[in-house]
């Protein structure tokens, strides 16, 4: 596999700009010759399909959900980071790069994430002139806030719906485009497959939902939007719908998928009930700027905590271990993702867990109210606590929330280069479905920004680059009566064909949820070698079991959502072996990715001197200074790892401490 | 504990449907709505009985999918929540609950409890946005917005497009959402230059998408689960009002 | 799409119209209760006002412009009723088993069925009041009365005597005092919709046109139900009496043949 991530000469602050000069374009007449299939309809999706669609290409825009409206974008809370320094607090272009370079922990691209920290100010003009309603202060201006531990206030939001507003806003402008006819839109439909034509991305396959219709459709180019893979686990925050085959299914094809490993954990979700939960609900990281986290200091209070006998306003002040501000001094509350991700878990395995199954710690607002008020309180986060309410019952200005941390991002997803462009040539992947910005572990606020950048402001440039490379000549010349959508459409066939033969026990669901299980106990927030072989044998059983066992109800002509899960489900089995695989591999902690054979002790240098704490994430910058990008082989063939080495030019690698 | 449910079975569009009773043994009262649905699925899935189809996706509220009248109210009792936010407790053992999908002519039933909205994405797509090319925009503090006029906008634009105000209302009117997305656009200053042309072809699509007509019910604003009030409906009459008279004397001149 | 879609005449302009004449008419009503209530102060007013209406300046074109925007308002208001219930029923086919509601008003529900009562209702008030046909033929039964208009003594026709004679049948007194309960009904919605339909209401003054939409009807109610009331408790019944005994032993005249 050969991964050229051609990123362009020239100095950092230069290289975005050079190379939009140098690419190659599409002149405005010959445009409409090209058919640009877009798959998926979220920020990314929805915004690169609007875009180019007004540039003047014939796109057609896939998804599974009824709407556009409703990819999983819209469920983002907290906000978007810009450089725009409204605040006069220090901020610019350099230090998003710069934040964001060392937030990922060293293991993304640093011109990719220059160009991030670029035209991310020209994102939050295009959403405002589009009609976002982001917060404004009383003299008309925007507010921001700091988020996630940023030390400067860069965090644009529209109360706790961020995400909403600025898929709405994305999808306005889609919406115009769909109007004008300019793009066509297909919901309710699933891509299973995709064509390749001489080595080149030209088509997919999709199935209509609804009728259960195999289609085939042909186009100069595709794009790939389809979002994370954080289902794998079967409880996170992501919709039910999210799913991996997109990206698996190129993967299958030969697109390279890198650091599958790289999961982020998200510290403020509403801890588990019970078995019969089907999804976790995350509540806004902002929360933790005037929350305060704590887990009783006594594994005794904790039990009667557990089991009803105390209330969490019985444990006095100097029994509650603020333990953030206390290990974290200088960031608090407010210390990165991970880290707060792994300082609740290792509360709860102390046995200092509340909630009802032990996989809880209390977030605070008593001394918040107490300084701001109730009504600034319910001003900054009511919908947030109505929202906790109506799911636990607890009325959170009386009682402390309970929080866990959930799978929630994904930062690994398809390799791409600096065009975005996967090494199968004419394949785009844009957004979450990528792997290239936010390296190990991603900053609060930053994925909207991705999104919107990569679907606004990266692929329109480089998409053209693409086509005027292959020349007019090329445009619309594969059509879907090529052999290549035989094949694949037979495949698509035969694998419902299989499901539905089966004819077995169990339900698609009750796979995923075991498979969720497995991930989630092996490969969860800490990981380590012989548990991580163990799950990949586990998997390979589970998936074993699943192909003899499956029952699909209903038919393949019909709305059947059964079907649609088996097929979710069947990528799921695989790719989670891949991830696994993947966790093994990387034998060193970063980000999102913690081994616990790899973590700081008490021995090491940067603990004695102060910089970090015991049980940090240890990174290995020496051997694993690189994304892995795994190649698909076989079936039940090991995948082969190849790797992209990452050179930092700018930022210097540093051990990334949060005390 | 333990529920007798009663739901709407529908094979698809062209067939008619008719309500089909299960019980339910073990639900927990911390379990949502649709995880009682999971659970009673499974539980069919395990007999061989074809599950009920239903639309959901984020199950925090937000994406709009979720789609259920249930006992006779859309999204159910709850105020302000949508179904997938609401939870077991709100219902006692032994209670029958009945689950129908959103019933309007703009709204066909696809399967069971599943329904086509794209009437809606029609309203949108005839004018629900500010034309904004990508690239063009100004600065994006060089139009002040005062503080009441963007929570206003906000609050309108909190919608979630479930279509639970066409659901309730009576006439099946979809004014709720109409003038919740127009009176967002409208209400900024970027939305200014389209605003009688966006309020004009907005209702002209409502109305070709078969919606029933407005008659100040007030039941949508009911059971929004975002609690988007009637002001706005109120103030797209406005709109349209000024908009047709302007239009005219354009025309006139 | 079908023809009649295509040529449907727009959802909100159909709201302004049911507005607009709904305005026109309770302007009406306003006043008629008004006239009306001159019924208390004695005959001789009442029949100088009846009198009035009919010899309005530029009569009878006036009056006729007048009966005929009245007319207008009401097809106006008619017309779109039944176009919007058409559509809405169309537009919600089926209902929900255990149907609820949370908030819509019963008055609110029940709009088309009061209107189409209201509407029989007013044909039957004409063929019985303006022009004096149904039950009885007035015209036949009732005199003429003295008035004096511009102190020049008048003989016109006796609207006092129509009146008492009119109500003092209980089952049409029932009647109209029930039409009036459901017009107040029809007039606590539809009053504060008025507002609404044209734009001018929102969350704060909603409750408040809420109540005195309420008021409103309950003042129509009082105000035009007072009138069969105090018959059937027996005003005007000696007026009547007087008069019919007094005709009785008058020499026949022949009748007027027309007002």
């Amino acid at each position: 596999m050969e991964l050229n991530s051609n990123i362009p000469e020239g100095p950092m602050a230069q290289k975005w700009s050079t190379h939009k000069t140098k690419i190659k374009l599409v002149n405005p007449a010959n445009r409409r010759k090209y058919h640009v299939i877009v798959v998926g309809s979220g920020l990314a999706g929805a915004s690169a399909a609007a875009s180019l669609a007004e540039m003047g290409y014939q796109v057609s825009c896939f998804c599974y959900q009824d709407s556009p409206r409703r990819a999983h974008s819209i469920a983002a809370q907290g906000g978007i980071n810009a450089a725009k320094n409204y605040q006069n607090d220090g901020d610019s272009v350099h230090r998003l790069f710069y934040d964001t370079v060392k937030g990922g922990d060293f293991r993304s691209r640093e011109a990719n994430v220059h160009r991030l920290a670029e035209v991310s100010v020209n994102i939050i003009d295009q959403m405002v002139a589009q009609g976002v309603p982001f917060a404004r202060e009383y003299g008309g201006l925007l507010d921001n806030r700091s988020f996630g531990g940023a030390q400067v206030s860069r965090t644009f939001y529209a109360r706790g719906q961020t995400g909403q507003q600025l898929l709405l806003g994305a999808y306005q402008q889609l919406s115009k485009q769909i109007g004008l006819g300019a793009v066509k839109m297909y919901n309710r439909h699933e891509m299973l497959e995709l064509v390749l034509v001489n080595g080149h991305a030209k088509g997919i396959i999709t199935r209509n939902l609804v009728t259960g219709k195999i289609e085939r459709w042909a186009g100069d180019t595709v794009v790939l939007a389809t979002g994370g893979y954080g289902n794998v686990f079967f409880l996170s925050t992501n919709a039910q719908g999210c799913n991996v085959t997109a990206a698996y299914r190129a993967y299958k094809k030969g697109a390279g998928f890198a650091n599958p490993c790289y999961t982020q954990i998200h510290p403020t979700c509403i801890p588990v009930h019970g078995e019969q939960q089907s999804k976790l609900t995350l509540m806004s990281e902002s929360l933790r700027n005037d929350g305060r986290i704590w887990a009783p200091k006594s594994k005794e209070a904790a039990a009667k905590l557990r089991k009803g006998e105390l209330k969490a306003s019985d444990i006095a002040e100097e029994d509650r271990d603020y333990y953030l501000e206390r290990k974290y001094p200088s960031f608090g509350n407010l210390a990165p993702r991970d880290i707060s991700s792994r300082a609740a878990k290792e509360a709860c395995d102390e046995g200092r867990g509340v909630a009802s199954t032990g996989l809880g710690v209390f977030l605070d607002f008593r001394d918040a109210i107490k300084r701001l008020g109730k009504d600034v309180i319910a001003e900054r986060y009511g919908n947030l606590f109505d929202m906790y309410q109506c799911i636990t019952g607890d009325n959170p200005y009386e009682t402390p929330m309970m929080i866990y941390p959930a799978v929630h991002y994904t930062m690994g997803g398809l390799w791409v280069d600096y065009n975005l462009e996967s090494n199968i040539p004419g394949l785009f992947v844009a957004g979450e479905a990528n792997f290239s910005d936010h390296g190990a572990n991603r900053l609060g606020a930053s994925a909207l920004m991705q999104g919107l950048a990569d679907g606004y402001f990266v692929l329109p440039y480089t998409l053209g680059n693409y086509l005027g490379e292959e020349g007019i000549a090329s445009a619309g010349k594969i059509k879907s009566d090529h052999p290549a959508f035989d094949a694949a459409e037979k495949a698509v066939r035969d694998r419902i064909d299989k499901f539905l033969s089966i004819k077995g026990d169990e339900s698609p669901r009750s796979f995923h949820q075991r498979l969720g299980k497995i991930m989630w106990d092996k490969c969860g927030m800490a990981r380590e070698k012989s548990e991580l072989q163990q799950a990949i044998k586990d998997i390979q059983a589970l998936r074993k079991e699943f192909w003899s066992r499956v029952r699909v109800l209903g038919e393949g002509t019909e709305l059947n959502q059964e079907l649609e899960r088996a097929g979710r489900v069947a990528d799921f089995l695989e790719f989670g072996e891949l991830l696994c695989r993947d966790a093994l591999m990387r034998e060193e902690s970063c980000g999102g990715h913690f081994r616990v054979e790899h973590q700081s002790m008490s021995e090491d240098e940067d603990v004695k001197s102060g910089l970090v704490s015991e049980g940090e994430a240890k990174r290995d910058d020496e051997h694993f200074a690189f994304a892995g990008v795994w190649e698909y082989q076989g079936d039940d063939v090991e995948p082969k790892l190849n790797k992209e080495l990452l050179t930092y030019e700018v930022v210097h690698m540093a051990t990334r401490s949060y005390k | 504990m333990h529920l007798h449910l009663k739901i709407w079975r529908q094979k698809n569009g062209d067939q008619p449907g008719k309500f089909v009773s299960y019980e339910l043994p073990e639900v927990d009262e911390g379990s949502s709505f649709l995880e009682m649905l999971d659970i009673m699925n499974e539980q069919m899935v395990s007999k061989g009985e074809e599950p009920v189809a239903f639309d959901h996706d984020c199950r925090e509220g937000i994406c709009g999918m979720c789609s259920l009248v249930i006992n006779g109210e859309a999204h159910g009792p709850q105020r302000a929540t949508t179904a997938c936010q609401l939870h077991m407790r709100h219902f006692k053992d032994g209670d029958t609950i009945t689950i129908e999908p959103w019933r309007a002519k703009a709204f066909p039933v696809v399967k069971d409890l599943v329904v086509d909205r794209t009437a809606f994405d029609k309203v949108i797509q005839a004018g629900g946005f500010i034309t904004a090319r990508t690239g063009s925009a100004q600065d994006a503090n060089e139009v002040p917005i005062p503080k009441p006029v963007a929570d206003k906008a906000m609050d309108a634009a909190a919608c979630i497009g479930c279509g639970a105000c066409v659901a309730a209302c009576p006439n099946g009117s979809a004014m709720l959402f109409t003038s919740a997305k127009a009176g967002h656009l409208n209400l900024l200053p970027q939305g200014k230059a389209e605003k009688d042309e966006r309020t004009l072809k907005m209702v002209e699509a409502m109305d070709k998408a078969g919606f029933g007509n407005c008659t100040n019910y007030g039941e949508c604003q009911a059971v929004c689960p975002k609690e988007i009030t009637l002001d706005f409906i109120a103030k797209m009459n406005r709109d349209y009002a000024t908009a047709r008279v302007r239009k005219f004397f354009s025309k006139a001149c | 799409m079908s023809a009649t879609e295509s040529c449907r005449i727009p959802s909100l302009v159909k709201k302004y119209l049911m507005a607009i004449s709904g305005l026109v008419l309770v302007l009406f009503i306003v006043g008629h209760m008004l006239g009306n209530l001159q019924f208390f102060i004695g005959p001789e007013v009442i029949n100088a006002y009846a009198f009035h209406l009919h010899h309005l300046p530029g009569a009878p074109v006036s009056l006729w412009l007048i009966r005929s925007s009245l007319l207008g308002a009401l097809v106006v208001h008619v017309w779109m009723a039944i176009l919007l219930t058409k559509e809405n029923r169309a537009a919600r086919p089926e209902d929900y088993l255990g149907q609820k509601t949370r908030v819509a008003t019963y008055a609110a529900r029940t709009m088309p069925v009061t209107g189409v009562l209201i509407l029989a209702f007013v044909v039957f008030h004409i063929l019985q009041y303006t022009t004096r046909v149904v039950p009885v033929d007035y015209n036949q039964t009732i005199g003429q009365s003295a008035i004096e208009v511009g102190h020049v003594e008048l003989e016109y026709f006796d609207v006092f005597a129509m009146m008492v004679s009119g109500f003092s049948s209980p089952l049409i007194s029932f009647f109209y005092i029930v039409t009036m309960g459901l017009l107040c009904m029809h007039l606590s919605h539809g009053v504060a919709s008025m507002f609404q339909s044209v734009g001018l209401r929102n969350e704060s003054w909603r409750p408040k046109l809420k109540c005195a939409a309420a008021i409103f009807g309950w003042v129509i109610f009082l105000g035009f139900a007072s009138i069969p009331a105090s018959v059937l408790a027996g005003y005007g019944e000696p007026y009547l009496s007087a008069k019919e005994t007094a005709w009785a032993n008058a020499p026949v005249t022949p009748p007027p043949s027309s007002h």
